[in-house]
C-alpha cells in the first residue's frame, strides 16, 4: 500500500517534519479511540443485577473531571506545543534559498518560470526541476481563480491565490520524480492538474537550466520545417510561445523545450509522439473543457506539427 | 346559550380549540407545531434521500480509476448538490424537525412562542429547497461545491444561471433558519411551564438553544457572502475580484465564520439528543447534567473562533495561524466533557440496548473518532498537509453523519413511538443499525488512509498507477451497505406505521416532559399545564430527587382559549398567559411570495420580483390584521 503521493513518506525537510507530527497525532489518536472503544464495549456488557429499574448510583463526576477535562487538556498542551514548535521549524528555510521558482496556476495547468538569472530566463509548464539538498523558494500566484499547490513527499499545500503572492520552499534529499496535485478545486479539470518536481544533482540541475535557456533550433529537416509552417499559421502560435520562433502565445505553455517533459496536460497523459498527436487532434476528449481549441488539421499537416514538435529537445 | 348544555369534558373542550380545520385550508393554514415538526422531519429526510443518491453516484464514478459514467461537468454538479443539499437542507432542519416537536412537549407548553413564524420558517424551508432543485429542470445545477470559492464562481469563471442558484438559494434558505432560531429563543425564555427553570432543560434543549443563538450570529455572514457574490455576477460590483481592488479571500471569510459556526449547529442538537436518551437506557440521571449543558453553550461561543482552520494554507502568517490551531484544540475539551460524561452515565448506569441505545453507543465511538480526526486537521503545521486529501472527507463524514445522522437515527428510533403512537420493529431496527455502523466503517473509515495517500478531494477521476484504486471500490461497497441500512429503516418506518405495538405514553419509562402525554399527544398537548419540580419529573419520586414534586395530573387547565403559560426567563415563574394565534395561511402566501421573488431575481424579471415583493407586503399585512378574538388581559 503506497503512492507516490503518500504523505507519511517524506522526502525533504519540511515534510518529513510534518510526518513526525502526523506519526505522533496518529499514534495519539489510535490510543484515545482504542480506549474509549473500549470502554463503550466494556461498559455495554458490564454485568448489573438485570433489573432495570431506574436509580441514582455513584456521581461519576470523576470521570468527567479526568476524561473529560485532565487527560484531554493534558495531551492537547503537549499537541499543541510539537504542533507549534512544526510550524515554527517548517514556515522558512534555514538557509537563504539557492533557487527561486515562480509557479503560476492556470486552470489546468501551472506554468513553471525561473527569472532569477537574467541569462538563463526558463519558461516551462507543469515541471519543476530542483537542485537536491538545498532549500528552494516556489513564489505562488495564479492567473485566475485559486488553485493550491502541493508536492506531498516535499511540503505541505500552499494556496495559489489571485492578488496574493504566497510563498511556499521546499527541499528534496534525494533525487527523484515527486509527484503533486492542485489541492483547491478550480473548476472543470481540477481533477487533471497535476504537477511534478524533478529534483537532480546540482550539476545536473546548472545543466538542465542551461539548456532550458537556450532558444528552439531553427528545423533541420524539411518534414518538420512544415510542422513549424503548420503551426505559425495555424491557431497553435496565438496562445503557445516557442522562443526562437515567432510563436509568442502568452496563454498556454510555452513549448520551447516540449521534448524534454514527461506528461502533456498537467500529468492527463505520458508524453509520446502518439499522445502528443491525439492531443492535438482532439484534446477536448482527453481533457474536456480545457482551453485549446479541437484543430482541424490534415494529416499530413497533423503529422509535420508533431515531428516538428518532437524537435523541441 | 352554551351554558345551558352539558359540559364539555376537558380533553374535547381543548381539541375544539387547538385543532385545525380538516381540507386544503387546514393544510396551509396550521401552526400546531407537532405538524410543522413532522413536516419538517420528512421534508428533510427526503432531502437526504436526494443526497445520498447523489452520493451513490459519485460512489460509482469513483469506484475504478479512469471511469467514464460520469462527466466532469456531472461529476461537479453532483458533488456540489450533495454537498449543499446534506449540509443546508438535511443537517439543520432535521434537527429543527425534533426542536420543532419536541420542545412544547419538553417546556410542558402548548405550542412555540410564534406559532405563525414556526410555519412561516417551515414553508421557506420547503420553498428554498424546491428552489435549489429547479435548478436541474433549467439544466444549471451548481457546481462550485457547497463552499463555492470565489472567485471561482465570479461570472467571468461560472457563466450560467447554476451559481445563481445557489446564492439566491442560500439566502432565501436562511430566512428559514434566522426565523427559525428566534422562535426557539423566544419559545425558551418565554413558554416553560412554570416551575420548569433552566437548570431543570433537557440538554437536547440547551443544545438547539445554543445553535438558535449561533445561528443568528453566523447565518448573517452567509447571507452577506451570498449577496455580495449576486451583486458581483449580476450587478458588476467586484467584492470578490481582485483585479479590481476586491479580495479572492473575503469568500473564506465570510464563508467560515459562517461555517464552522453551522458545524456546531448541525450537531450539538444531535449531541444533546444522545445525551438526553443515554440516561433512559441507562436508567439513570446524566452524570455531569450541568458540565454538559456548560459544554454545550461554550462550544457553541467557542465555534466562532475557529473558522480559520479551514484557511491555514491561505498563506496567512504563523502566528494567527497558530492562534487559530490552539483555538481548535481547545474546543476539544467540552466535547471531551460530554464523552466521559455519556461512559460515565454507561459505567453507572444499567445499560439496556435497545436500538436507540445501540445508535447512541455507535454514535459515541464514531465522535471519537471524528473528534481526534479533528484534532489532527487542527495541528495547522499538520494540516497543510491533511486539508483538501480525502483525509478531510473521512473526517467530515465521520462528523456529519457520526454525530448528526446517528443521533438522528437514535432520535427516531426513541421519539417515533412518541409521535407515530407505534414502536418501531426492533429486529429491523437491529439490522438497521448493524448495517449502518458496518457500511459506515467499511465506507468511510479508509478515506482517512486514501487521504495519507494524497488522493485530493473533488476529483471526478483519477490515474491508474496511484495505488488509490482498490480503497476506493472498497468505499463504495462501504457506502451502499450503509444506504442498505438507510433503507431498512424507511421499511421499518411505514411496516411500524401499521402493525407496529401501541407505544402508549411512555413506553421507555423515560424521566421528561414529553413521555407524560399520550402518543401521539393531541394538538393541546397537556389537557393540565404541567408545573415543574425536578429535572426528571416522571422519575422523581424513585430517584429522590428535589424536595418538591411536580404536578401532572392536576394542574391550570387554561381552557378559554388559545392560551399557555408566560414565564420568567430563568426561573419559568408564571407572570402572563399567553393568548396564542389562530390558524393562518399567511405564512404560507409570505413564503410563496419569497419564491416568485427568488425567480425573479434569478432570471433578472423585475415584472415577476415586483409580485414576489408585492404578494409579501400583502402578506405580511394579513398576517398582521387584528383578530377578533379579544386578547387575553394578563390574571395572576
Amino acid at each position: 500500500m503506497t503512492s507516490p503521493m503518500y504523505i507519511l513518506h517524506g522526502a525533504g525537510p519540511v515534510a518529513a517534519m510534518q510526518d513526525k507530527l502526523g506519526w505522533y497525532l496518529m499514534i495519539v489518536s489510535i490510543i484515545v479511540v482504542v480506549v474509549v472503544g473500549i470502554l463503550v464495549l466494556a461498559g455495554a456488557r458490564r454485568r448489573h443485577d438485570g433489573r432495570d429499574q431506574v436509580a441514582r448510583s455513584g456521581s461519576g463526576m470523576r470521570w468527567v473531571i479526568v476524561g473529560g477535562i485532565i487527560v484531554p487538556a493534558t495531551v492537547l498542551v503537549v499537541t499543541f506545543a510539537l504542533t507549534i514548535a512544526t510550524e515554527d521549524a517548517t514556515a522558512s528555510p534555514p538557509a537563504d534559498p539557492a533557487v527561486t521558482v515562480q509557479v503560476i496556476g492556470h486552470r489546468w495547468w501551472w506554468e513553471v518560470k525561473y527569472l532569477a538569472d537574467p541569462a538563463h530566463t526558463v519558461v516551462t509548464a507543469n515541471e519543476i526541476h530542483i537542485p537536491v539538498g538545498q532549500p528552494v523558494r516556489v513564489e505562488l500566484s495564479s492567473a485566475d481563480v485559486i488553485h493550491s499547490f502541493w508536492i506531498p513527499q516535499l511540503a505541505g499545500k500552499t494556496d495559489v491565490i489571485p492578488g496574493q503572492r504566497n510563498v511556499a520552499w521546499l527541499e528534496a534529499d534525494s533525487p527523484g520524480i515527486y509527484r503533486g496535485a492542485c489541492t483547491e478545486y478550480c473548476g472543470l479539470q481540477h481533477s487533471n492538474m497535476a504537477a511534478f518536481v524533478v529534483a537532480e544533482s546540482p550539476a545536473q540541475f546548472a545543466e538542465w537550466l542551461e539548456t532550458q535557456a537556450k532558444s528552439a533550433a531553427p528545423p533541420s529537416d524539411p518534414d518538420a520545417a512544415a510542422g513549424l509552417a503548420v503551426f505559425q499559421k495555424s491557431a497553435c502560435a496565438a496562445c503557445h510561445a516557442i522562443r526562437g520562433s515567432d510563436a509568442l502565445g502568452q496563454v498556454g505553455p510555452d513549448l520551447t523545450h516540449l521534448v524534454g517533459r514527461m506528461t502533456l496536460a498537467a500529468g492527463a497523459l505520458e508524453n509520446t509522439r502518439g499522445n502528443l498527436t491525439g492531443w492535438i487532434a482532439n484534446s477536448q476528449a482527453i481533457k474536456p473543457g480545457n482551453d485549446m481549441p479541437t484543430m482541424t488539421l490534415s494529416a499530413g499537416d497533423l503529422q509535420a506539427l508533431v515531428s516538428y514538435l518532437e524537435t523541441l529537445k | 346559550m352554551a351554558s345551558t348544555t352539558a359540559p364539555v369534558p376537558l380533553p374535547e373542550r381543548l381539541t375544539r380549540i387547538w385543532e385545525t380545520a380538516p381540507g386544503l385550508y387546514g393544510v396551509l393554514a396550521t401552526v400546531d407545531h407537532k405538524v410543522i415538526g413532522k413536516r419538517y422531519l420528512v421534508t428533510s429526510m427526503i432531502f437526504l434521500l436526494l443526497g445520498g443518491a447523489e452520493a451513490a453516484v459519485m460512489r460509482a464514478q469513483l469506484a475504478h480509476a479512469n471511469e467514464q459514467l460520469l462527466s466532469p461537468e456531472a461529476y461537479n454538479q453532483i458533488f456540489s448538490m450533495h454537498g449543499i443539499t446534506m449540509i443546508f437542507w438535511y443537517a439543520a432542519p432535521v434537527l429543527s424537525g425534533f426542536s420543532n416537536y419536541l420542545w412544547p412537549l419538553m417546556l410542558g407548553a402548548r405550542d412555540m412562542a410564534c406559532p405563525r413564524a414556526n410555519a412561516l420558517s417551515y414553508w421557506t424551508f420547503l420553498m428554498s429547497g424546491v428552489f435549489l432543485y429547479t435548478s436541474v429542470l433549467v439544466g444549471a445545477v451548481p457546481d462550485r461545491g457547497w463552499f463555492a470559492y470565489a472567485p471561482l464562481t465570479e461570472a467571468a469563471y461560472s457563466p450560467g444561471l447554476n451559481m445563481d442558484f445557489y446564492a439566491i438559494g442560500l439566502t432565501f434558505l436562511s430566512v428559514s433558519t434566522t426565523v427559525g432560531a428566534v422562535n426557539f429563543i423566544v419559545t425558551l425564555f418565554k413558554t416553560r411551564a412554570p416551575g420548569l427553570s433552566v437548570n431543570r432543560l433537557p440538554i437536547f434543549v440547551w443544545g438547539t438553544l445554543t445553535t438558535s443563538f449561533a445561528i443568528l450570529f453566523a447565518a448573517p455572514a452567509l447571507t452577506a457572502a451570498c449577496v455580495l457574490l449576486y451583486f458581483d455576477r449580476r450587478f458588476g460590483t467586484h467584492f470578490y475580484d481582485p483585479a479590481l481592488g476586491g479580495s479572492s479571500l473575503l469568500w473564506q471569510h465570510l464563508f467560515w465564520s459562517f461555517g464552522h459556526p453551522w458545524v456546531y449547529i448541525v450537531v450539538l442538537p444531535a449531541m444533546g439528543i444522545v445525551s438526553d436518551l443515554i440516561p433512559t437506557f441507562c436508567r439513570r440521571p446524566l452524570v455531569g447534567y450541568t458540565l454538559v449543558a456548560l459544554a454545550t453553550v461554550s462550544t457553541g461561543i467557542l465555534g466562532f473562533g475557529v473558522w480559520v482552520h479551514h484557511m491555514f494554507a491561505t498563506g496567512i502568517n504563523a502566528t494567527a495561524s497558530s492562534f487559530f490551531s490552539a483555538a481548535s484544540m481547545v474546543i476539544t475539551i467540552p466535547s471531551a466533557i460530554a464523552v466521559f460524561s455519556w461512559l460515565a452515565t454507561m459505567w453507572h448506569g444499567r445499560p439496556v440496548f435497545k436500538t436507540p441505545m445501540l445508535f447512541a453507543a455507535g454514535f459515541i465511538v464514531l465522535f471519537v473518532i471524528g473528534g481526534v480526526s479533528g484534532v489532527a486537521t487542527a495541528a495547522n503545521a499538520y494540516d497543510l498537509q491533511l486539508t483538501d486529501t480525502y483525509f478531510i472527507v473521512a473526517h467530515l463524514h465521520y462528523v456529519l453523519i457520526g454525530i448528526n445522522v446517528f443521533a438522528v437515527m437514535a432520535g427516531f428510533y426513541y421519539w417515533l413511538p412518541k409521535i407515530t403512537g407505534r414502536m418501531l420493529d426492533e429486529r429491523m431496527g437491529k439490522l438497521n443499525f448493524w448495517l449502518m455502523f458496518l457500511g459506515f466503517g467499511v465506507g468511510f473509515f479508509p478515506m482517512h488512509t486514501l487521504g495519507l495517500l494524497g488522493m485530493p478531494r473533488r476529483i471526478y477521476t483519477y490515474a491508474d498507477g496511484l495505488g488509490w484504486g482498490w480503497q476506493n471500490m472498497w468505499i463504495t461497497i462501504g457506502a451502499y451497505v450503509f444506504a442498505l441500512g438507510v433503507v431498512v429503516f424507511i421499511v421499518n418506518f411505514f411496516w411500524s406505521l401499521v402493525n407496529g405495538a401501541e407505544a402508549g405514553s411512555n413506553p421507555w419509562d423515560a424521566p421528561t416532559l414529553e413521555w407524560a402525554t399520550p402518543s401521539p399527544p393531541p394538538p393541546y398537548n397537556f389537557a393540565r399545564i404541567p408545573i415543574v419540580a425536578s429535572r426528571h419529573p416522571l422519575w422523581e419520586d424513585r430517584i429522590n430527587e428535589g424536595t418538591g414534586r411536580s404536578v401532572l395530573e392536576t394542574g391550570p387547565m387554561l381552557d378559554k382559549g388559545r392560551d399557555t403559560f408566560g414565564t420568567t426567563p430563568l426561573d419559568a415563574e408564571p407572570d402572563e398567559i399567553l393568548r396564542m394565534p389562530e390558524d393562518t395561511a399567511w405564512p404560507f402566501f409570505l413564503a410563496l411570495s419569497v419564491l416568485v421573488l427568488a425567480y425573479g431575481l434569478l432570471f433578472g424579471v423585475i415584472w415577476l420580483a415586483a409580485i414576489g415583493v408585492v404578494g409579501l407586503f400583502i402578506s405580511i399585512i394579513g398576517w398582521f390584521m387584528p383578530s377578533h378574538e379579544p386578547t387575553l388581559t394578563l390574571e395572576t
